[in-house]
């Protein structure tokens, strides 16, 4: 009957895009193979979906703002202070840290390919993984930021560093006003991704609940 | 190479798209992936010198453009699993057709737990540039210098954008091995700089007030300005 006509047919699953399929084929072979395991593919998956991201980056950032000799060392070993806080591993071999201030702002691009500091951010959003970004930050940084809602002011120099080399990026945004006598934990929701690579600045207290 | 990867200062890409909240992986097959490049590379050397950048980079231009950063991370790594014999082009084409023809299908599962404690374990494992050169640097911070017009065909870590241009040297960062395939100079360690240059030298009447872009320089890249 018409009521039925969801029900009791073959039933057709949705085709899968040719990259679903052709990731399934690798992956099968691998494994086939003895080359990888599916638990090897799981670790890496999980650490960063469930372990390794900006979080990270905001608590070395809020430790920064409350602990002024731990802000002279990030800014002057940035590597050996992150892994004070236990951040350190893959593609965090060098990582250098800058500092923006009132006169200076910091914005950090990979116009290669999309190298991103991962202990410390977790892995990049698409938009900085993106043609667009790559493409247009190095020539036109000002235009880029006002996309992201950042507008600076003329005299404010703006500093754009392409990772080119195996040395990774991280921004120290400016601590916001209103913030005086907040906790490193207070301070650490405060510190968002985009903060810490340089297209925004870090929340203002008074727009949280 | 001067492929379509070196984007630095292209036109035409249109606004930069940004999600809010968006997921680590948008989709499995990227989490997959990103799991199968990053364990591969370090348990079986697949991609060589170069890296999986060679392979990136060699992809053609208007496929490269056509492609999201996880579709390029494939292309990458197919090539270098055929190229180093780890499997067929035609099994891989086989398989491939295998799911398509039947997207309910499951890729066999296996365990291997102390491969699966060696991938974990690198990942939290402290790493080091730690490179010592030869010489000493040739440069201190402050100086002029200006970068060689080179265009190597293979890769290269030089953006286009910055070849024959005037900066000066900020600061001396550690020695790291030569990345580039070896057409000025060998995979041996070398002083890397962090050169700043004014968005004018770069970009002249096009250049944005008050910018300047800071990028890594391998010395061999190099040459004292006038």
């Amino acid at each position: 009957m018409s009521d039925n006509h969801n029900h009791g047919g073959e039933h057709h699953p949705d085709p899968l895009s040719y990259a679903e399929a052709r990731t399934k084929a690798i992956e099968s072979l691998l494994i086939e193979k003895g080359l990888l395991s599916t638990d090897a593919i799981d670790a890496r998956v999980q650490a960063y979906e469930q372990d390794i991201g900006p979080l990270n980056g905001a608590r070395v950032v809020a430790r920064a703002w409350t602990d002024e000799g731990y802000r002279k060392r990030l800014l002057s070993d940035g590597t050996s202070a992150i892994g004070e806080m236990g951040f350190f591993g893959a593609q965090g071999a060098e990582i250098v840290v800058l500092e923006n201030t009132p006169e200076t702002h910091n914005v950090v691009v990979c116009t290669l390919c999309s190298c991103y500091p991962w202990p410390v951010l977790g892995l990049p959003p698409r938009w900085y993984k993106s043609d667009a970004y790559r493409a247009r930050v190095v020539i036109e940084p000002r235009a880029v930021l006002e996309e992201f809602g950042l507008v600076l002011h003329e005299s404010v120099e703006v500093r754009v560093w392409d990772s080119n080399s195996d040395i990774r990026y991280m921004v120290l945004p400016e601590r916001p006003e209103g913030t005086e006598g907040m906790g490193e934990d207070e301070l650490t929701s405060l510190v968002t991704r985009d903060s810490m690579v340089g297209v925004s600045k870090a929340k203002s207290p008074a727009l949280t609940t | 190479m001067n492929g379509v990867h070196d984007m630095g200062g292209m036109h035409g890409f249109g606004p930069i798209e940004i999600e809010a909240d968006e997921p680590v992986f948008h989709e499995a097959w990227e989490g997959r992936l990103y799991g199968m490049v990053t364990s591969i590379r370090e348990e079986h050397d697949v991609y060589g010198p170069y890296g999986s950048r060679h392979y990136i980079e060699n992809i053609p231009p208007a496929q490269y453009l056509a492609s999201s950063y996880y579709e390029r991370w494939m292309l990458a790594l197919e090539s270098a699993l055929v190229n180093k014999g780890l499997l067929t082009a035609e099994e891989l084409d086989a398989r491939t057709m295998h799911f398509a023809d039947d997207p309910t299908a499951d890729t066999p599962k296996s365990l291997d737990p102390e491969l699966a404690a060696r991938v974990r374990q690198r990942i939290y494992t402290p790493q080091s540039l730690e490179q010592k050169a030869d010489s000493p640097p040739r440069f201190a911070p402050g100086d002029a210098v200006v970068v060689r017009n080179i265009h190597p065909e293979g890769h290269t870590r030089l953006p286009r954008y910055v070849r024959g241009k005037r900066g000066v040297v900020a600061r001396i960062f550690g020695a790291q091995g030569f990345q580039d395939e070896p057409t000025v100079a060998d995979g041996s360690p070398q002083h890397v700089y962090s050169v700043v240059f004014e968005a004018s030298e770069l970009w002249g009447e096009n250049a944005e007030s008050n910018q300047r872009l800071y990028i890594d320089m391998w010395e061999c890249w190099m040459e004292a300005a006038d």
